[in-house]
């Protein structure tokens, strides 16, 4: 039953997206048509049906309805509760319905809370997000119905592919697209800016909190996404060109100029038609990465089934979405008039150079990513990976860097280079020191990691120099929100730089009890045992670490077997320093009764994630930064106005009796 | 700049904008070009093969027997064939994916050594009935994988 009543409560979301969409266009005639005043309402209820739906779909895994086809193909009774959930949204149809869900309730919160827009603009937004919930609707409801029972239950589920079976697994999708859904917002107001021709500062101020709100979303996805492919792939390295981490780097890169546009927007009413472009890319950046992991149309670990019916249904999606965007910009790009001027050397010349580098590498990405699908058509198969995305990115990534050492430090419209000559003048210095003490210590090392190693030193620096000479404590939130994420860039530079150009790696083969040695630790083997877990049997290997004379550390990867379904996966262990980590995978047994030992030493590995948590954290206090900027405005808005009708109304009084005492 | 007026300077920054991105574009496809990574089978490779040392992919079938583990114990040699007799000898130093095994599908990236054996530094295998790597999806042989039951090792 309960199946059955997601399912209704998802038709009749859809219908609402329709009364959504019709009553938002009404609303562009006549403000005052009945249905005009049905817009806000619809959004609400559509964002409730679709969590009702959702919930139904917890449901029938959590009790592991065996006559629903998605809980049979996905799903076992045998299997940890919170695997059952997050078996939820861990396939096809169900991450699906968690995407429409998200975004509905996002288009809920903006009808409940928006007032600050003109009520046209905001129609005509909820107008555009029903119109794209409309589509993903249309999808779930005709080509993947979660829902569907099977005429005849099955005695058992097929359970979840085990690499899957994981804890930042059952955190990763839902923050990716949370991520995702929070750019079709993004994308909403600016059709509905578009649309009514509001693109105003006030839009931008509108709009940034749900960009950067999204846009931390999608860090903290591709963080939590590359710790769990660094530690559960079980192969050393923590990014791996894969075309579903792109589809996931894309829209970061194209929010992150989105961001900062919508800034130069919001302060400075400059930049107006660009964040509108950028806005429309962000999106389409979303509905790309969705259509590259769900058609399955590239190679990857994600790709759950290949099937081109879903293929092409999100490839019209996107075609019509993007393409109507892009047809509406192109006609109304050019009645939005231009802003503010600025000058090259300020800070605005410094985002639009950003911004510009951004969309570089967002190019090469995309064209790396798409390349493969090109030459197919051809019949020619290739695959790019690593020699190509690296060097090619950092030629626009280096030049971006510097530039964003600098760009906080200048003044907004005009500046003078002369002035923030000093701090330019240390920025360069510990590039240089870092990157010749660098080349003194190990004179091999890449280009590319001794640039990231001596940028990252600098930018670390750097990031904190627009605090220079403030109160810190009268430093503004959204500030510190900036200072904090820029130095996160920096911390996760000096991660990436450093484990590329430092890591130690060890492929032996030991006798149990037998010892090796790496980065300083003796390594060795006590023993290979059999455990066995909920659903799954492994060879356990016990290994222990010992640095210098320092304490034994145990570390026990393993080689497990599930068995539902029939697989095998390699669980590595970890051990954490402050300086770096270990990391350890077993293999197979060899005929003599060695085990494989795989070993990396990588230091100061961990900070390329840490850097993503600051980045994360950097974007939170920006966003509660501008939103107490705006109630605080607001608030003052309001006081003005009062304090102005009691004005009005006082020398009104004062004025009668005047008044009458002259006809008197 | 500050003479120039707002519409002139909107048009330089779309064109500088622009020509910022047309490079990558150029940039991206000249390095395209030379860094993808060819996809070879081995028949192709045994008739045409790639420079010594060029990143490239081989993908292909297991040749039944022919796996064997060097003295070291890290290195594994082993034959990729097709449906043909063509044979290509691989040598991989690392940890095997799980379900490697002999007859069934492979795909090895890394390059032709000067001996002619392909020096592999990833073997990509399939991992589960749901994924396949895609070059092997249009082979007939990977369906002849082995059931559940034989990927189950590791328990005397």
């Amino acid at each position: 039953m309960s199946a059955e009543l997601g399912l209704a409560a998802l038709w009749m979301a859809a219908a609402l997206a329709v009364l959504q969409l019709a009553g938002g266009a009404i609303a562009q005639r006549d403000p005052y048509a009945p249905l005009a005043a049905l817009v806000r309402p619809a959004a609400m209820l559509q964002g409730f049906l679709a969590l009702f739906s959702f919930g139904m779909l917890l449901w029938v895994f959590a009790i592991t309805d065996l006559s629903v086809k998605l809980v049979a193909a996905n799903s076992h009774s045998m299997k940890p509760m919170i695997f059952k959930l997050s078996g939820a949204w861990g396939n096809h149809e169900g991450s699906m319905l968690l995407w429409v869900t998200v975004m509905a309730l996002a288009g809920a919160l903006i009808a409940w809370i928006e007032k600050r827009l003109p009520e046209k603009t905001m129609q005509a937004t909820l107008a555009a997000q029903g119109f794209v919930a409309l589509g993903f609707y249309a999808f779930l409801l005709l080509s993947s119905n979660p829902f569907e029972r099977l005429p005849v239950p099955v005695p058992e589920g097929n359970g979840l592919n085990p690499l899957l079976q994981d804890i930042g697994l059952a955190f990763h999708p839902p923050t990716l697209y949370m991520g995702y859904v929070g750019l079709s917002v993004a994308f909403s107001f600016a059709v509905g800016a578009l649309v009514t021709r509001q693109v105003t500062p006030e839009f931008a101020r509108v709009m940034r909190p749900w960009v950067l709100g999204a846009w931390v979303f999608l860090t903290m996805g591709i963080t939590a996404g590359s710790y769990w492919a660094y530690y559960e792939l079980g192969w050393g390295g923590w990014w791996f060109w894969d075309p579903v981490e792109n589809a996931s780097l894309m829209p970061w890169l194209a929010a992150t100029a989105l961001l900062h546009s919508a800034s130069v927007l919001a302060a400075r009413d400059a930049l107006r038609a660009w964040t509108i472009m950028l806005g429309v890319v962000a999106f389409s950046m979303s509905m790309l990465g969705t259509f590259l992991v769900r058609s399955g149309i590239l190679t990857s670990v994600h790709a759950f089934a290949v099937d081109p019916e879903r293929g092409s249904f999100i490839l019209a999606l996107l075609t019509i979405y993007i393409g109507g965007a892009l047809l509406l910009f192109a006609l109304r790009a050019s009645t939005v008039s231009e802003g503010q001027r600025f000058a090259a050397t300020s800070r605005e010349g410094a985002l639009v150079f950003n911004n510009v580098m951004l969309s570089a590498i967002l190019g090469i990405v995309l064209l790396g990513t798409l390349y493969p699908l090109l030459t197919e058509a051809f019949d020619v198969r290739v695959s790019v990976g690593p020699p190509y995305f690296n060097p090619v990115g950092a030629i626009f990534t280096i030049p971006m860097l510097l530039v964003m050492a600098v760009g906080p430090l200048l003044r907004w419209r005009e500046d003078d280079i002369e002035r923030v000559r000093a701090p330019i003048a240390i920025f360069i210095a510990l590039i240089v020191t870092t990157a010749l003490f660098t080349v003194l210590a190990k004179s091999d090392i890449g280009i590319l990691p001794l640039l990231g190693l001596a940028v990252a030193v600098g930018l670390g620096v750097a990031s904190f120099m627009p605090l220079r000479g403030r109160n810190i404590l009268r430093v503004p939130l959204a500030t510190w929100g900036m200072v904090l994420a820029h130095f996160g860039v920096a911390v996760s530079l000096l991660g990436m730089a450093s484990e590329s150009a430092f890591t130690k790696e060890k492929l032996v083969a030991v006798a149990p009890g037998g010892t090796t040695e790496l980065g300083g630790f003796r390594i060795t083997l006590e023993g290979v045992e059999p455990v066995a877990g909920p659903n799954w049997t492994a060879m356990e290997a016990r290994i222990s670490a010992q640095r210098g004379e320092g304490k034994l550390h145990v570390l026990t990867p393993q080689s497990r077997s599930f068995w539902a379904p029939a697989q095998e996966t390699t669980e590595s262990a970890l051990l954490t320093r402050w300086d770096g980590q270990l990391y350890a995978v077993v293999g197979n047994q060899a005929d003599d009764g060695r085990w494989q030992l795989r070993l990396w030493w990588k230091p100061l590995v961990t900070l390329i994630w840490f850097g993503g948590l600051l980045i994360c954290l950097g974007g939170t206090l920006a966003i509660i930064g501008r939103l107490v900027g705006d109630l605080r405005r607001r608030h003052a808005d309001r006081r003005e106005a009062e304090e102005r009708e009691e004005m009005a109304a006082l020398r009104a009084d004062a004025s009668t009796p005047a008044a009458n005492g002259e006809i008197v | 700049m500050s003479s120039i007026k707002p519409k002139h300077q909107r048009l330089v920054l779309v064109s500088l904008a622009l020509v910022a991105i047309i490079a990558a574009g150029l940039l991206a496809a000249w390095a395209l070009r030379n860094q993808a990574n060819y996809f070879y089978l081995p028949d192709q490779m045994m008739a045409d093969p790639p420079a010594v040392g060029q990143a490239v992919r081989l993908g292909g079938m297991v040749a039944e027997g022919s796996i064997e583990t060097l003295e070291d114990g890290v290195t594994v040699a082993f034959v990729v064939t097709d449906k043909g007799d063509a044979r290509v000898p691989v040598r991989y130093t690392g940890i095997l994916p799980d379900l490697f095994v002999e007859g069934s599908g492979v795909v090895a990236e890394g390059s032709l050594g000067a001996d002619g054996v392909f020096v592999a530094d990833h073997l990509l295998a399939k991992h589960d009935e749901n994924y396949v790597p895609r070059e092997l999806q249009d082979m007939a042989e990977h369906q002849s994988e082995p059931g559940p039951q034989d990927t189950v090792v590791g328990y005397e």
